[in-house]
């Protein structure tokens, strides 16, 4: 088996066989998900915690049904409401929750590196769903199966991500596991909405909807993430809309079969035109959310392989 | 009768160049330079130096002490250890405590604890504006006489380009020495890395540099409009060079400073969130950094400082963006300023131009000098010794340096403070 980490804390340091080995693995889940009876038993007896730090419905739901398929304990963790607000520190959480001896813990974090940090403290498998601006590994592997299944391949695709990539983890995992695939990437929106250095990161630039989405394969859609912006990035979400928001006229830059993707939960009217958004020929927004399970299923399956493989050499 | 002969020593000269010879010291003071064979003075006390470097001690402009408020991370005692054991001879310290050093009786206190605690000299700096607050101005005469050396609100900016204008015309009035911040506080906010692909990458919210520019900029333009005495603590962008440049030779009273991490480290230091590395302001490309040690070889940047800033472990545990700025330095800024020296990025008599004799004249004292007459306030030390850091071996009581597992070069052998050994290596 190639996929030999400890965590799943970013795209960043996976190489591109043991990501293709992880969209494998998930296709098997995709098929079990799919059957009547949705159960294995692969994290039997282990516990999960997911442990979110920031509001999240879907993620943690996605984490939640993944574990609970493959047999897992699982528990859920709101942590804006428990400890953070007593000021208690990640670390000291940490240690608590390590205490209880959890095997896989799934953690999002409002601060970039947070996971990373909260990894180093514990003796188990950790996942990162979602830490600031940095990452969100599962949310990328996750559009990766979408795309595969769609165009029957993840190399020498046209991709374009659209929107607010400054304030966007999803673009930068998403950046990262497609260039690693080897794929044309361009990033579209304004250039308040772009990190600082990104004409280094081996990608196109515009600042037009119309000429970037000439002739891609796939159309990224992003959130504006209006919760980590402090003011004035765009004039406002009308002239946005007009000048970003995915609608038929813009998208028919795009190839005529190329398919529209967004990591949810939409703005619709802002970022995407809400028809468009449930045109089932063109979205594949429901499929990604299907697609989120089993690759979540499959790392977690992944990650419990490698721990009890430790553990038994201990 | 002489009282230290310092013999078979190499004289680092900060006006001049290393020579061997020897260095008489007489009733705390320097008494005797001798660099060719003539015979040397009796002594009662006889060192030799094995050859090693005899350098004045330094003089470090930007020490962050925790008292009064926060003598857990570090206190009078436990810095002036650290300094003595890092070859610094005079400690600048800083007013941004907790509460502020911002009136003549917190003042007071502060220049108490540190004869009774310190074994090296300590000066210390008040506030510009009361509690550090950018609104009015501190009693800038009362301060003068107790002893303030100089005033600045640390890293913060004075905003108001009022209040500004008239603490720096207020200082002048009195000679007082003011020391700014350059840094666009709007475009800083928040800021915990400097922009580009590396901050990108991390998710790390940044700030370019630009934002120190015009800083210093806005800065330039109130010396010019007050003919202020002015300070910049931190130069650390290229790009705020040019301007600097031009104020000087347009003869405006400005010096300027720069922080020896700044000088030996850069922003991919910081790696996988490494929050030793979290400094203010952040550290630059590797760009930068060249063209920072070259302006202080060429003169441009006149002091390097330790910007000592003490921060204990639950303040650093934190994701980076949480977690707190600063790093101590007191005793691992000699080892890294001779990685410029070893890098031949910067000889040693500018080096200790920078450390001692630039930033004593700055403030108006007569150390830093290896001549007859200056305080024997001396540094013997090895530039060559090879050593692994370990955190665990520092003096402070908080322990945050970048350099923790760091192979370095260059070793204090022994401090002296008036003639006093204040520290000598095991």
């Amino acid at each position: 088996m190639t996929f030999t980490h400890r965590h799943l804390l970013g795209i960043e340091h996976l190489r591109p066989e043991e990501i293709v080995t992880l969209l494998d693995l998930a296709e098997e889940y995709v098929a079990l998900n799919r059957a009547p009876d949705k159960h294995k038993d692969a994290l039997a007896g282990l516990t999960q915690i997911n442990m979110f730090f920031e509001n999240s419905t879907r993620t943690q739901a996605s984490f939640e049904l993944a574990g609970k398929r493959l047999g897992a304990d699982v528990m859920n963790m709101a942590m804006q409401a428990s400890s953070i607000s007593k000021g208690e520190t990640l670390i000291d959480t940490a240690m608590t929750l390590n205490a209880m001896h959890p095997d896989l813990l799934v953690v999002r974090h409002p601060h970039s590196g947070a996971v990373d940090l909260l990894a180093q403290k514990v003796n188990c498998a950790v996942l990162n769903a979602g830490d600031g601006r940095h990452e969100h590994p599962t949310q990328a592997l996750l559009d990766a199966l979408t795309i595969r299944r769609a165009k029957g391949r993840l190399h020498r695709l046209s991709i374009a991500i659209c929107g607010d990539i400054a304030h966007s983890r999803v673009a930068r995992s998403n950046i990262i596991l497609l260039g690693k695939m080897e794929n044309r990437i361009r990033l579209i929106g304004p250039p308040t909405l772009m990190p600082s250095g990104i004409s280094e990161f081996g990608v196109e630039i515009y600042d037009d909807m119309a000429e970037g989405l000439k002739d891609v394969d796939v159309v990224m859609m992003l959130r504006l993430q209006k919760e980590r912006m402090d003011g004035g990035f765009i004039p406002s979400e009308r002239e946005y809309y007009h000048r970003f928001g995915l609608d038929a006229d813009k998208l028919s830059h795009a190839k005529p079969d190329a398919i529209v993707m967004h990591p949810g939960p939409m703005n619709r009217g802002v970022e995407i035109d809400g028809t468009l958004a449930d045109d089932i020929n063109r979205s594949v927004i429901q499929e990604q959310v299907e697609m989120g399970v089993a690759v979540r299923m499959a790392a977690m399956d992944l990650l419990a392989r490698n721990l009890a493989a430790v553990r038994g050499a201990a | 009768m002489t009282d230290i002969l310092f013999e078979h020593a190499k004289l680092l000269d900060p006006e001049g160049s290393v020579t061997t010879g020897a260095l008489g010291v007489t009733d705390g003071r320097i008494s005797a330079v001798i660099t060719d064979d003539s015979p040397r003075p009796e002594a009662t006390e006889v060192i030799d130096c094995n050859r090693k470097h005899l350098a004045p001690g330094i003089v470090d402009i930007g020490v962050k002490v925790c008292e009064p408020g926060e003598r857990h991370k570090e206190s009078f005692g436990s810095a002036g250890l650290a300094a003595a054991a890092g070859g610094v001879t005079t400690m600048v310290t800083r007013p941004d405590t907790d509460p502020a050093i911002d009136n003549p009786e917190t003042l007071e206190f502060v220049i108490r604890r540190a004869r009774e605690a310190a074994p090296v000299n300590v000066l210390p700096m008040a506030a510009l504006t009361k509690g550090r607050q950018g609104r009015e101005m501190t009693e800038i005469g009362f301060l003068l006489d107790a002893g303030a050396v100089a005033f600045t609100d640390c890293d913060r900016v004075v905003t108001d380009s009022k209040v500004f204008a008239r603490a720096l015309s207020y200082a002048r009035s009195l000679g007082a020495l003011v020391l700014g911040h350059p840094q666009d506080p709007g475009l800083s906010a928040g800021a915990a890395a400097t922009s580009g692909k590396f901050a990108s990458l991390r998710g790390l919210p940044a700030v370019s540099p630009m934002a120190e520019r015009m800083g210093l900029d806005r800065d330039i333009a109130m010396v010019e409009m007050t003919g202020a005495r002015y300070h910049a603590d931190q130069i650390t962008a290229a790009r705020a060079l040019p301007p600097l440049e031009r104020a000087k030779a347009n003869g405006f009273d400005i010096t300027a400073g720069t922080s020896i991490h700044h000088l030996t480290l850069n922003a991919l230091d910081v790696a996988d969130y490494r929050t030793f590395f979290k400094i203010k302001p952040p550290l630059r490309d590797e760009e930068d950094r060249i063209a920072i040690a070259e302006a202080v070889q060429s003169g441009l940047i006149d002091i390097i400082s330790s910007m000592h800033t003490p921060q204990d472990e639950e303040s650093k545990r934190l994701p980076f963006e949480a977690a707190a700025s600063g790093a101590v330095a007191l005793e691992t800024l000699l080892p890294a300023a001779m990685r410029l020296f070893h890098a031949n990025l910067i000889d040693l008599p500018t080096l200790w131009r920078a450390m001692s004799l630039n930033p004593a004249k700055r403030l108006g004292l007569d150390c830093g000098r290896m001549c007859v007459g200056a305080p024997a306030d001396l540094v013997l030390f090895d530039p060559h010794t090879p050593f692994v850091m370990d955190r665990a071996t520092l003096h402070s009581k908080s322990r945050n340096t970048p350099f923790d597992g760091a192979r370095m070069q260059g070793k204090v052998l022994q401090t002296f403070v008036a003639g006093r050994s204040v520290y000598k290596k095991d």
